[in-house]
């Protein structure tokens, strides 16, 4: 009977279109909001900042991005790590040859490099689709993969290939504890995550499922389908150059193109689909978990006394992912979002069965 | 919804001339002419295959004619593209069912406004001011359509989910929210119970009443035809075989022979 939306009358249809209509949800998000402001700093360790919290922030902005295309528009991409690398080496190159940039303009920067770019792989879109078009990002993948590896300007002559940047400051702040690095990225992947549910319950929102669900239909209604789905490509890739920028010079601080490959855009795209397909808030869930499943096999066998090998936890790995995803893609396309949204349905009739 | 209500009707409003359009060998539609008056509700009907569809389709801007003219409005082009058609004001249904299964009832409605809807797009990603009055006034008249189409109880269903009928009447209520001066209907009643019908047939009316809102509607259903049309165009073969009043089709020699008489 905790989670219950009885009595609860929606009074204006602003209030019905807040994201959270339910004031359980709003609690929660509040609770939430603040264990990840306050709790967290006061008591996470070095190792829960840098092996999970950084990073499926991070991730969790990239599949933001991934999901707007993917979820939200249904173009599906393969490219999304190689728009993450324009965002990173777009940054870079910022940062060693504008070093007075203020770091956020440097995201920003980042951000809209990507955007561009994206735009650009985007194109095609207007004429191919589904399997196709995931080639052609691929290619884009492979393309951008290349560049990185090859311009040397791009990354600055380094012999090694491999570039990295020094400690941050933003706004004479330093960014360079973990818990520093954590509070800043929360800030922007909350801010960004904000941006998005705002778009998606938008008109423009609205025009990326149209297309997405029947883009015949959506012509008839006014919708110029190249432009939509390019504004889902600018966007996307947007958050996914950030997110690039971010895992860059927050959570690697050098690294070389190997880092943003096509396995970083698989990655992105198992996060998705087992998050949930069009859902923010599966987003985040969907990065969590594929960060956290070789942690748990790494740690948690072990202390039970059944010692894996590294070569075993990653089959294991592949297995569990491989298992999952053709799960969610048969039977739950909107993943374990849409799984948490039934428990909840299931609790607000509790403890009667109807 | 906020057009003219009552209704007269006027002169044509939209104007086809001599329509040929072909599909490698099939021809589809062979040098059709009519006219859709305004305020009026025009019938076209036809046995199967005979073209229907193909010209809603090309009205709409959907398909390209060979030859032939389209005048909407007084001007006169060879052709359209569907989103130009949507910002003339001309809004449709299909024949198969084409909405946004992924989105609820509410989002596929209030996505027929979006032609209407102006904020830009850092302010919608904002939430803030006016786009947030822009959503919530057009929330409004969304859910005026979804009083009128007696739909409030599935404003939040995904539409994936709702029986035939009801999707149908939710493209409808789709195709009201753009507040079309021409509503276009490719078999709104079809695979309908006989209520469903009913309602159907009342919806089409008190549209056409209250906002003087002009519907071309493709129907099978004779007795329907008969009750609610002014004006009757009957298709065969691709061909306009009959253009009057109801009872002038119905007595029309060829239409007994190439439809009517099929059907009894
Ligand atoms: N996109 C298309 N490609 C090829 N042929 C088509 C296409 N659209 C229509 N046709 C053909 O054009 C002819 C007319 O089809 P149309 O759908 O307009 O008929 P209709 O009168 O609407 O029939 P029904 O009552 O069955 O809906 C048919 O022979 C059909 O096969
Ligand atoms: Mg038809």
């Amino acid at each position: 009977m905790l989670y219950r939306e009885a009595g609860q009358f929606k009074a204006s249809y602003a209030a019905d279109q807040a994201i959270f209509p339910i004031a359980q949800d709003r609690v929660l998000m509040a609770i939430l909001l603040v264990v990840a402001a306050v709790v967290v700093p006061l008591t996470a360790t070095q190792y829960l900042y840098t092996a999970i919290l950084i990073p499926s922030l991070i991730l969790a902005l990239a599949a933001i991005g991934l999901n707007i295309l993917t979820g939200y528009c249904g173009q599906v991409s393969l490219g999304t790590g190689g728009f993450m690398a324009v965002g990173a080496y777009t940054a870079y190159n910022l940062f060693i040859r504008v070093p007075e940039l203020n770091l956020l303009l440097v995201l920003l920067a980042a951000g809209a490099m990507a955007a561009l770019v994206g735009v650009i792989f985007g194109i095609p879109s207007l004429r191919i689709k589904g399997f196709y078009l995931a080639v052609a990002t691929l290619a884009a993948q492979f393309f951008l993969d290349w560049v990185f590896a090859r311009v040397p300007w791009l990354y600055n002559y380094s012999p090694s290939g491999s570039v990295g940047v020094p400690d941050l400051y933003v706004f004479g702040f330093p960014v360079i504890t973990p818990t520093q690095r954590y509070l800043f990225i929360l800030a922007i992947v909350a801010l960004m995550a904000l941006v998005a549910k705002n778009l998606v319950r938008s008109s423009v929102g609205r025009a990326w499922m149209a297309i997405r669900d029947m883009d015949i239909a959506a012509e008839i209604i006014g919708i110029r389908p190249l432009q939509t789905k390019l504004s889902a490509f600018a966007v996307s890739s947007f958050y996914a150059g950030v997110s690039g920028a971010l895992w860059a010079f927050l959570h690697l601080k050098s690294w070389e193109p190997a880092a943003f490959d096509i396995n970083r855009s698989f990655s992105l795209l198992f996060m998705i689909i087992i998050g949930g397909l069009g859902s923010i808030l599966g987003s985040f869930i969907g990065a969590a978990f594929i960060l956290l499943v070789p942690i748990f096999l790494n740690q948690v066998p072990p202390a039970l006394g059944i010692p894996l090998s590294t070569a075993t936890i990653s089959h294991l790995e592949f297995m569990i992912f491989g298992a999952l995803i053709i799960f969610f893609l048969i039977v739950e396309p909107h993943g374990l979002a849409r799984l948490w949204q039934i428990g909840k349905e299931k609790l607000r009739l509790w403890p009667f069965p109807h | 919804m906020t057009q003219q209500s009552g209704r007269k009707i006027g002169g044509p409003l939209l104007k086809v001339q001599g329509i040929s359009l072909s599909f490698g060998g099939v021809k589809a539609l062979s040098d059709v002419s009519f006219e859709i008056r305004q305020h009026e509700i025009l019938a076209i009907i036809g046995p199967n295959g005979a073209g229907k569809s193909s010209m809603l389709n090309v009205i709409n801007g959907f398909y390209h004619p060979q030859s032939g003219t389209v005048t909407y409005k007084g001007a006169t082009r060879k052709q359209m593209q569907p989103h130009e058609a949507a910002e003339q004001g001309i809004a449709r249904t299909f024949q198969n069912i084409a909405l946004f299964k992924g989105m609820s009832t509410l989002d596929n409605i209030m996505s027929g406004r979006l032609l209407k809807m102006k904020v830009n797009f850092f302010l919608q990603a904002l939430y803030w001011g006016p786009a947030q009055r822009e959503e919530i006034a057009h929330r409004e008249v969304v859910e005026r359509i979804i009083d009128f189409l007696e739909i409030q109880a599935i404003r939040k269903t995904p539409v994936g989910k709702l029986p035939y009928g009801l999707q149908k009447r939710v493209e409808l209520g789709r195709a009201l929210a753009a507040e079309p001066d021409l509503l276009l209907l490719d078999e709104p009643m079809a695979g309908m119970n006989v209520e469903e019908k009913e309602d159907m047939c009342r919806f089409v009316l008190d549209v056409n009443e209250e906002f003087g809102t002009t519907i071309a509607l493709i129907e099978h259903d004779m007795g329907v035809v008969m009750d609610i049309s002014d004006r009757v165009v009957v298709l065969d073969y691709g061909r306009k075989i009959a253009d009057g009043v109801p009872d002038e089709v119905r007595a029309n020699k060829d239409v007994i022979d190439a439809y009517l008489g099929v059907s009894h």
